[in-house]
């Protein structure tokens, strides 16, 4: 017994010592992550960066996943189990963990944050986001094209600026083609339910949607948009595998890029506090193929994502008018500026809904 | 031959000492195999889950404070429980008391208002989760409406009021919209007991809870009651207790402890009220309850270990790259291996040797 305690022991201290040497030499880089790595949505993006990034500069850096995370009580915890397991740079992807990583950050001013979609910085916390409202613009168009019923389905997740300027630009696209055009607006009120997900398509099917949109993280409602013969927009990831035939489009999240160059810069010592709110042309996120539509369509779609790329076409131009039928002020002088898109907090003209909360 | 469970005639008193220790012990064999199939070294992950979190400052406050909701909920749950009144809806009044408690700290931001807004906070959360859980408890009451349906279908009442309020009129003014009030002003936070921790004053509110159950349950006649109510009902009458007054109480209690809980944890380590405040604590703390088998001083170290769990396995998946699942698995073959243990109290194996007559009777 004595024997088998002191093997324990030894045991121990060797792993101990050989886990300090290898922490010694390398960057540690953490990541809390929303959901389970096999969401195949959101989170499952992040973790594809995070594996792109380890064969980038594997040898020089050790990274850790926390998965799964609430939004909660429990997100600090989290982040400061990271810094105090020597995680030098730290990216919580989720809106919900803004205040939490504002507070562990200013307990350890020498550790560097980078928070994903989030509004509240500091000298040692980044954020760093995507126009997926680029992309919804081109999915309007494509949408408006398809779509024989004039309606479309869109499932919200919750009804925050991100989501709600996605809804406007879908809208403001669909309208250059179909000016009487519909949309049916479900808030699942989650960014990741399958259950919930399906019922939403389900429903926004019977009320006449033919082209299903999501702002929610899983494939389910495209499965359902399949088992339909109706047609719907992958979200974060390349969803075609869940609709071969249904497929129009994805917003594809690539974070590859900006998490290899972040890291760059923590190894350099060149790293900086930023607020990084990337489109098309700074590759913060791409467009999976144009599938499942006539050659027309798939022309309009790479048109107009040549022309947001080049910075010709901004989908938010002047005017922009609201559902009272008011002009909305135009701050960024030919477009909304950038702030009035980040905090958007109304409907435009043409959507026959009411926004929760207003 | 074959091996049956045959009643005890009294309880065994050894075993219900032994039986936790019986399934820590099986569970960690079980989970040496499982992390050995991982390839991954059987000691370091168990060293990681159960030891490190327990040898440093900050980990014991982080299990603390972990605990503290949960051990608050269970105590009133299991005063419910003994009283065989079943509330399954601590979690809606959690959110109550939550909600409640917040409305004076949103009501006064930014107001000079002075040190009664917290103690005010605390008192209206209480109230307020008592009243939420008095409703299936006069459902039942007057109209024999089941507790367990009511007082769970409230859960999911108070979780989309909660989000209504935050979307709506509490929203953050300056928060791009986005669902939570400002951040609380510090008279409307609960104080840190450790500076630059996270151990708060809710940790010792919870071991007054403890303590005053202990003496309720232990040294009252209303204690004795609600004993006698749970364990014999037909025995209460006799003795001309009223069980439907002690349903009413122990679930205005048990609401009331919750919806402290609830306000504590919003004025404590989140800070603000925001969707997503619970991770389910009302739904863990009925695991907390009977793991501590409705005793108070076991339902705080149920908390305690059940905390310790949540922490371990965060330090699992960080020094170990243990997936988040395995520490799942982990929890459920524990509780599994706690209740199994426990009807060895009441039960004990027995070998029969089989008798066709008996059999064919018994078939």
């Amino acid at each position: 017994m004595r024997k088998s305690l002191l093997a324990l022991a030894t045991g121990l201290l060797l792993a101990g010592s050989i886990g300090a040497a290898s922490a010694a030499d390398k960057l540690k880089v953490g990541f809390i992550y929303l959901g389970p790595i096999g969401d195949l949505g959101w989170t499952y993006q992040h973790e594809l960066a995070r594996q792109a990034l380890v064969k980038e500069l594997g040898d020089k850096i050790e990274t850790t996943y926390l998965e799964n995370v609430p939004e909660g009580p429990d997100a600090e915890r989290a982040i400061e189990q990271l810094v105090r397991a020597g995680n030098k740079l730290i990216f919580t992807t989720s809106f919900g963990y803004m205040d939490p990583t504002l507070k562990v950050a200013k307990k350890y001013p020498n550790v560097h944050f980078e928070h994903a979609t989030g509004y509240k910085r500091d000298k040692n916390m980044s954020t760093y986001s995507a126009k997926w409202y680029q992309g919804r613009y081109i999915q309007g168009l494509i949408a408006a094209k398809m779509s024989k019923s004039g309606v479309l389905g869109y499932i919200g997740s919750f009804p925050i600026p991100e989501v709600v300027s996605g809804i406007n630009a879908t809208i403001l696209a669909a309208q250059t083609i179909n000016p009487n055009i519909k949309v049916k607006i479900i808030w699942a009120n989650t960014w990741f339910d399958p259950g919930k997900e399906a019922d939403a398509a389900k429903a926004l099917i019977d009320q006449g949607a033919d082209v299903i949109m999501q702002h929610t993280d899983s494939p389910a409602a495209m499965q359902i948009a399949s088992e339909r013969g109706k047609f719907a927009f992958g979200q974060d990831s390349e969803m075609i595998k869940f609709g071969p035939k249904t497929q129009l489009t994805s917003i594809l999240d690539t974070w590859a890029p900006y998490y290899i160059e972040r890291v760059k810069a923590e190894l350099d010592g060149t790293w900086k506090s930023e607020d990084s709110w990337g489109g098309l042309d700074s590759h913060m996120f791409a467009m999976a193929p144009y599938t499942n539509m006539p050659d027309d369509v798939k022309k309009i779609a790479e048109d107009a994502q040549a022309a947001i790329t080049a910075g010709k076409l901004h989908p938010f131009k002047c005017p922009v008018v609201g559902q009272d039928g008011k002009e909305i002020e135009c701050k960024g002088g030919a477009n909304l500026a950038d702030g009035q898109i980040l905090g958007m907090n109304f409907y435009v003209k043409g959507i026959d809904d009411k926004l929760p909360g207003k | 031959m074959q091996l049956v469970l045959e009643k005890r005639a009294e309880r065994s008193n050894t075993i219900a000492l032994i039986s936790p220790l019986i399934a820590i012990g099986l569970t960690i064999v079980t989970m040496t195999i499982l992390f050995a199939i991982l390839g991954k070294n059987p000691l370091l992950a168990l060293q990681a889950y159960f030891i490190a979190p327990l040898t440093d400052g900050y980990s014991l406050q982080e299990i603390a404070v972990k605990a503290t909701p949960l051990v608050m909920i269970a105590i009133g749950l299991s005063l419910c429980y003994l009283a065989n009144a079943w509330n399954i809806g601590a979690e809606g009044q959690f959110l109550i008391g939550a909600v409640a408690g917040s409305w004076i700290a949103v009501k006064t931001q930014g107001t000079d208002a002075g040190v009664w807004v917290l103690p005010a906070m605390l008192v209206l959360a209480a109230a307020a989760g008592a009243l939420y859980a008095l409703i299936p408890a006069i459902c039942k009451v007057k109209f024999g409406a089941s507790e367990i349906l009511t007082s769970l279908m409230l859960v999911y009442v108070a979780d989309l009021l909660l989000d209504y309020l935050v979307r709506g009129p509490w929203r953050d003014p300056n928060g791009f919209n986005f669902p939570t009030t400002a951040e609380f002003d510090p008279v409307a936070t609960v104080p840190l007991l450790i500076e630059g921790g996270r151990l708060h004053l809710g940790s010792i509110i919870a071991l007054l809870v403890v303590a005053a159950a202990a003496v309720l349950l232990g040294r009252t006649i209303k204690g004795f009651e609600i004993r006698v109510v749970g364990a014999a009902p037909r025995a209460a009458r006799f003795g001309g207790f009223n069980s439907n007054q002690l349903i009413l109480l122990t679930f205005a209690i048990s609401g009331a402890l919750a919806g402290l809980a609830g306000i504590i944890e919003v004025a404590g380590p989140v800070g603000h009220l925001q969707p997503g405040i619970s991770p389910g604590y009302g739904f863990t703390a009925i695991i907390v309850a009977f793991l501590g088998r409705l005793n108070p001083i076991g339902i705080l170290i149920a908390g305690l270990f059940l905390a310790l769990t949540f922490i371990g396995g965060e330090q699992a998946q960080i020094a170990m790259k243990i997936p988040l699942d395995v520490t799942k698995v982990f929890q459920g073959i524990l509780l599994f291996y706690v209740l199994a243990c426990d009807s060895l109290i009441l039960y004990r194996f027995k070998l029969v040797f089989p008798n066709r007559q008996v059999a064919r009777g018994a078939g």
